[in-house]
């Protein structure tokens, strides 16, 4: 005799709260953030428009970096809306050129401690045991290191350029991230789906590819964008200390230049503000973004007990209503 | 073959209690009972449709049915325990009164000193960073029953009648068995005396040996204080074995109520039926049979009978219209347009 | 000698498909710094200890007991999730206890899991028909992607999911818990597994499904060849789905036999206790509960002599010393049915 078969309807597993249907697939997640908040989206869209500008700035900018266009330090003006610095070059220009070049170093470093902290925290996460303990103790050592005196000590003995400045972010950076992934992988190698993928037999690197990552993901975006943020602005902070390349214009070393050709005490002040409120723009743009989605991904909780308790009290429904 | 040992007229379940035979007014009334929660998408689900039961003194009530159903729900707005999204309608009057008439504020007073309530693990009840003795002061206290040393003792003689030793209430949750953790929350929801003991699933999570403890403890408990106790659970055996009198509820509406045996010997309502036909028994051997289908959803409207989808006996008046609750029996009452017994049976 | 339990049945393949012997699974406390000095001597949880049983092809033995009696434990050191401390198991004949990494994947194939959690144990990443390829993906079963979308959709038929094609593309949220339980179990189908092992595989479903998933578990070991491991609490869904069952208290079995002969006749004073406080459906026919005080003690302080002597309501002198074997009462005929007890 067979089984009585149940019907296809099929129902989505929704409990009184109403949930909406999850999205599947990380980019799915991301867009959906993007959607539903209004944070999000600006930050997506701010970031974009910067990365435009600067991908751009070869055919965008008005005038060149290397060209003189008035005199030095010439105030803000129609034609030089952000004004000039000062070897008299147009700010605006500087700015969407030095973008890119900051930017560059941002993303680059980026990839770097996104790659070393997510493959470090898989490891643990995952591994645990003697391998969770050796690796957690040498990041410990990673994140004592002041990011500061190192790239002075880099500087120092060969020489200060961008690949330095790349390595030696990145390489502090990546703590964080290796941190939060390992929290999460630890959460996720629990669940019964990975047990039951081990026990059907997959190795481990399937497991951790196919199963325990998709979960890693949409963290690891969040996580991305927060760490540009950093890279962005420890970038400025490494210019503006001269501790990096002089001849590759970033915002950094506009700000730095401003300063120590006495931009201040001159008064030109947009030398110096308007290349710190790119980077400002630039970090609360991936602030905006990456908090979203770090948001999104938190489980939940629920309302109602923490709050005033209350409820509604109607009429009964008269006979005949469902 | 039958079972080694059997004495059915020790059976809780078997067993008449003297004050139904004596007409006493109910302990507590529930009376056309609607709960709606609003949802995010506009909709208002009607998870309870007009509930309705009355207990007297000593009566244990087996709240039957599955998940979404509206069990939970409908004993949740008994102590008013619900979300700022929810509405309720109708009344729930332990002494006469309606506590839910005016929302939040008449039911505060009655909450716990007239009817109190054990949840389904009892983790969801216990703070694990108090002992469990002051969690049992705390509520002899918020609710002005007693204070102090005499609260103290007091819950002590509680934990005793409970079987759980008075010295333990200086002990931590954590340190407690799944057992004993539930007696614990029992002891809690008895520290204010209450006439009504709602358990919510209360032995679920717990092995078969200490389910039985438990029972027999909450059957104790209304013989012996006098209370009236609904017991909601998804196990029909656990209620034929502790209540004497179950109702089966089917999306948000009770289909079926009355006494124990009138209700597994003479089920009227197909769901009913069916229930029992896809439980397992021991020792029948009868093949046992799922209900084809899932419950509908109750964030619409549904016309004629909820389970008519799924009923092996619908016709097409099921499907149109309503059926009401109606007597067929001494305190037996069914949801069903069939008249003829032996049509569903 | 412990006698072997085999199901004398023409149609049934007599050579036990699972041989499990004096298997025993301990997990050691560790010690503080203090007790290491002292060499106090190693305490260990004995979740398993000592177990022996055989399973058949065509046969559904239920595993029955409480919590902390050691079966979900039994159940992972056989399908070598966890390492034997001492025993064997033996899987057509071959010893699988000590064999681990790539070797143990060739036996994976024939040993499935049903798990108990329907949405916990299916990714909820993956759409069903990724979830049942996966298995076929690791273990190189069918040679192209059409023939392995055939097997899917063939598992999934006789898993009870029709119209098959409709549910390939479903995510696990939204199926319901006994459809997804079902998928589950078609993706176990899919290796064509000698050996399913379902823990409580209907516990988190609504009870009018339960009847569904356990026929169809029924179906499948009488047609597919298969035997059919279940661990459940709860004595009723043993009693009537199961052939054999075999009762566990503190990692041993306490008595097991034929399905009917266990609940009709119960030998052991564990097993009587437990039927009588079953809940039976009849309120009429409610038996006497014959209940135990206290609770079932810690693995770690398994009760000298007889486990089960402390709580026992006819236990004697020589309880507390002599820890009972499996024996059949003499008067049986049929030497299947055994109990760990000095009164049998």
């Amino acid at each position: 005799m067979s089984s009585i078969i149940e019907s296809p309807e099929v129902q989505p597993v929704s409990d009184v709260g109403g949930e909406k249907e999850p999205s599947i697939g990380t980019f799915a997640i991301v867009w959906q953030v993007i959607r539903r908040r209004p944070s999000a989206a600006i930050g997506a869209a701010v970031l974009l428009l910067v990365i435009a500008i600067s991908l751009l700035a070869p055919v965008i900018a008005p005038y060149g970096i290397h060209q003189q266009v008035g005199p030095v330090y010439g105030p803000p003006s129609f034609k030089h809306p952000l004004g000039l610095d000062d070897g008299g070059i147009d700010m605006l220009s500087l700015i969407m050129w030095g973008g890119r070049v900051s930017l560059t170093v941002g993303l680059a470093a980026t990839v770097v401690a996104i790659f070393v902290g997510g493959t470090i925290g898989i490891l643990t996460g995952y591994l645990g045991g003697v391998t969770d303990t050796v690796l957690m103790r040498f990041t410990d050592y990673f994140i004592v290191i002041p990011v500061i005196p190192l790239m002075m000590v880099i500087a120092v003995l060969w020489g200060p350029s961008l690949s330095h400045i790349i390595l030696v972010i990145g390489l502090l950076q990546w703590t964080t991230t290796a941190r939060i992934v390992r929290a999460q992988v630890r959460s996720v190698r629990e669940r019964v789906y990975i047990r039951r993928a081990r026990a059907i037999g997959g190795g481990h690197l399937r497991v951790v590819l196919r199963h325990v990552l998709p979960q890693v993901a949409p963290l690891l975006v969040a996580n991305t964008v927060l760490t540009i943020a950093i890279a962005v602005f420890s970038e400025t902070a490494l210019a503006f200390l001269g501790l990096s390349d002089p001849s590759r214009t970033s915002w950094g070393t506009m700000i730095q230049h401003a300063f120590a050709r006495t931009a201040a005490s001159t008064g030109a002040w947009w030398a110096i503000v308007y290349p710190g409120v790119a980077v400002a723009i630039v970090i609360m743009a991936c602030y905006l973004l990456g908090q979203a989605i770090e948001d999104a991904m938190n489980p939940r909780l629920k309302v109602s007990h923490v709050s005033v308790r209350t409820f509604g009290v109607r009429l009964p429904p008269r006979e005949g209503d469902s | 073959m039958s079972p080694h040992n059997a004495s059915p007229s020790e059976c809780p379940a078997t067993t008449v209690p003297a004050c139904l035979a004596e007409g006493e007014a109910p302990l507590v009334s529930v009376d056309g009972l609607h709960v709606w929660f609003a949802l995010p998408s506009g909709r208002e689900l009607h998870a309870v449709q007009g509930v309705s039961f009355d207990l007297e003194r000593g009566v244990r009530l087996g709240l039957v049915g599955e998940s979404g159903c509206g069990k939970t729900t409908t004993i949740l707005s008994m102590m008013g325990l619900l979300p700022p999204s929810a509405s309720v309608a109708g009344a729930v009057s332990p002494r006469a009164r309606n506590i839910l008439a005016r929302g939040e504020q008449s039911v505060r007073s009655h909450r716990w000193t007239d009817i109190a309530m054990v949840f389904q693990g009892a983790m969801n009840s216990l703070n694990p960073v108090k002992t469990v003795g002051s969690q049992v002061v705390e509520a002899m206290e918020y609710h002005n029953v007693a204070h102090g040393e005499a609260a103290r003792t007091r819950a002590g003689e509680l934990f005793e009648m409970l079987g759980i030793s008075a010295q333990s209430g200086a002990r931590f949750p954590h340190e407690f068995s799944g057992g004993m953790r539930q007696r614990a929350a029992i002891a809690m929801a008895l520290s204010c005396s209450p006439d009504v003991l709602l358990a919510d699933e209360p032995t679920t999570a717990l092995d078969v040996m200490v389910q039985a403890q438990i029972g027999e403890l909450l059957v104790g408990l209304t013989r012996e204080l006098g209370m009236a106790m609904v017991l909601v659970t998804h196990d029909l055996p656990l209620v034929a074995q502790l209540c004497e009198r179950v109702a089966v509820m089917y999306a948000g509406k009770i289909v079926e109520s009355g006494p124990m045996d009138a209700v597994f010997h003479r089920p009227r309502h197909p769901y009913t039926r069916m229930l029992f036909a896809a439980t397992p028994d021991l020792y029948d051997k009868e093949r046992v049979v799922s209900i084809p289908g899932a419950p509908p959803q109750l964030d619409r409207r549904i016309d004629g009978c909820a389970f008519a989808p799924r009923c092996d006996s619908a016709s097409d008046r099921c499907r149109v219209q309503h059926p009401r609750l109606l007597d067929i029996g001494p305190q037996h009452k069914a949801a069903c347009h069939a008249k003829d017994p032996g049509a569903c049976t | 000698m412990i006698p072997r339990a085999t199901v004398v049945s023409a149609a049934h393949d007599c050579r036990p498909l699972v041989e499990v012997e004096n298997l025993s699974t301990y997990y050691p406390i560790r010690q503080n710094l203090g007790a290491s000095i002292l060499r106090k001597p190693r305490r260990f949880v004995k979740a398993v200890d000592g177990v022996t049983f055989a399973l058949v092809r065509g046969e559904m033995t239920a595993l029955v007991g409480e919590s902390g009696c050691g079966k979900t434990t039994t159940v992972q050191t056989i399908l070598r999730m966890i390492d034997a401390t001492a025993g064997s198991v033996r899987l057509e004949g071959e010893d699988i206890t000590r064999l681990t990494g790539r070797r143990i994947r060739a036996y994976r194939r024939r040993m499935q899991m049903i798990y108990q959690d329907p949405y916990e144990s299916l990714d909820p990443r993956f759409r069903v028909r990724s979830i049942i390829e996966e298995p076929m993906l690791i273990h190189h079963v069918g040679t192209s992607r059409s023939d392995r979308r055939t097997r899917t959709l063939e598992a999934l038929s006789q898993a009870g999911l029709t119209p098959p094609e409709f549910y390939m593309d479903r995510y696990p949220h939204e199926l319901s818990g006994g459809q997804r339980q079902r998928v589950a179990i078609a993706a176990s189908l899919v290796l064509d597994p000698v050996l399913l092992i379902a823990d409580e595989p209907v516990s988190m479903l609504d009870v009018s499904v339960r009847a569904g998933v356990l026929s169809l578990l029924d179906d499948l070991r009488r047609d597919g060849a298969m035997a059919v491991l279940m661990i459940t609490h709860d004595l009723s869904t043993a009693a009537h789905f199961a052939d054999r069952i075999a009762v566990m208290y503190l990692g041993r079995i306490v008595e097991q036999g034929l399905a009917d002969d266990v609940v009709c006749d119960p030998l052991h004073p564990y097993t009587k206790a437990l039927l009588s406080v079953v809940p039976k459906r009849d309120p009429r026919r409610q038996t006497k509960p014959q209940i135990l005080r206290g609770e079932t003690p810690n693995p770690a302080n398994v009760p000298c002599g007889c486990r089960f002597h402390p709580r026992c309501p006819v236990a004697f002198a020589e309880c507390s010393t002599v820890d009972p074997a499996l024996r059949s009462p003499s008067s049986v005929s049929d030497a299947h049915h055994s109990a760990a007890c000095l009164l049998v």
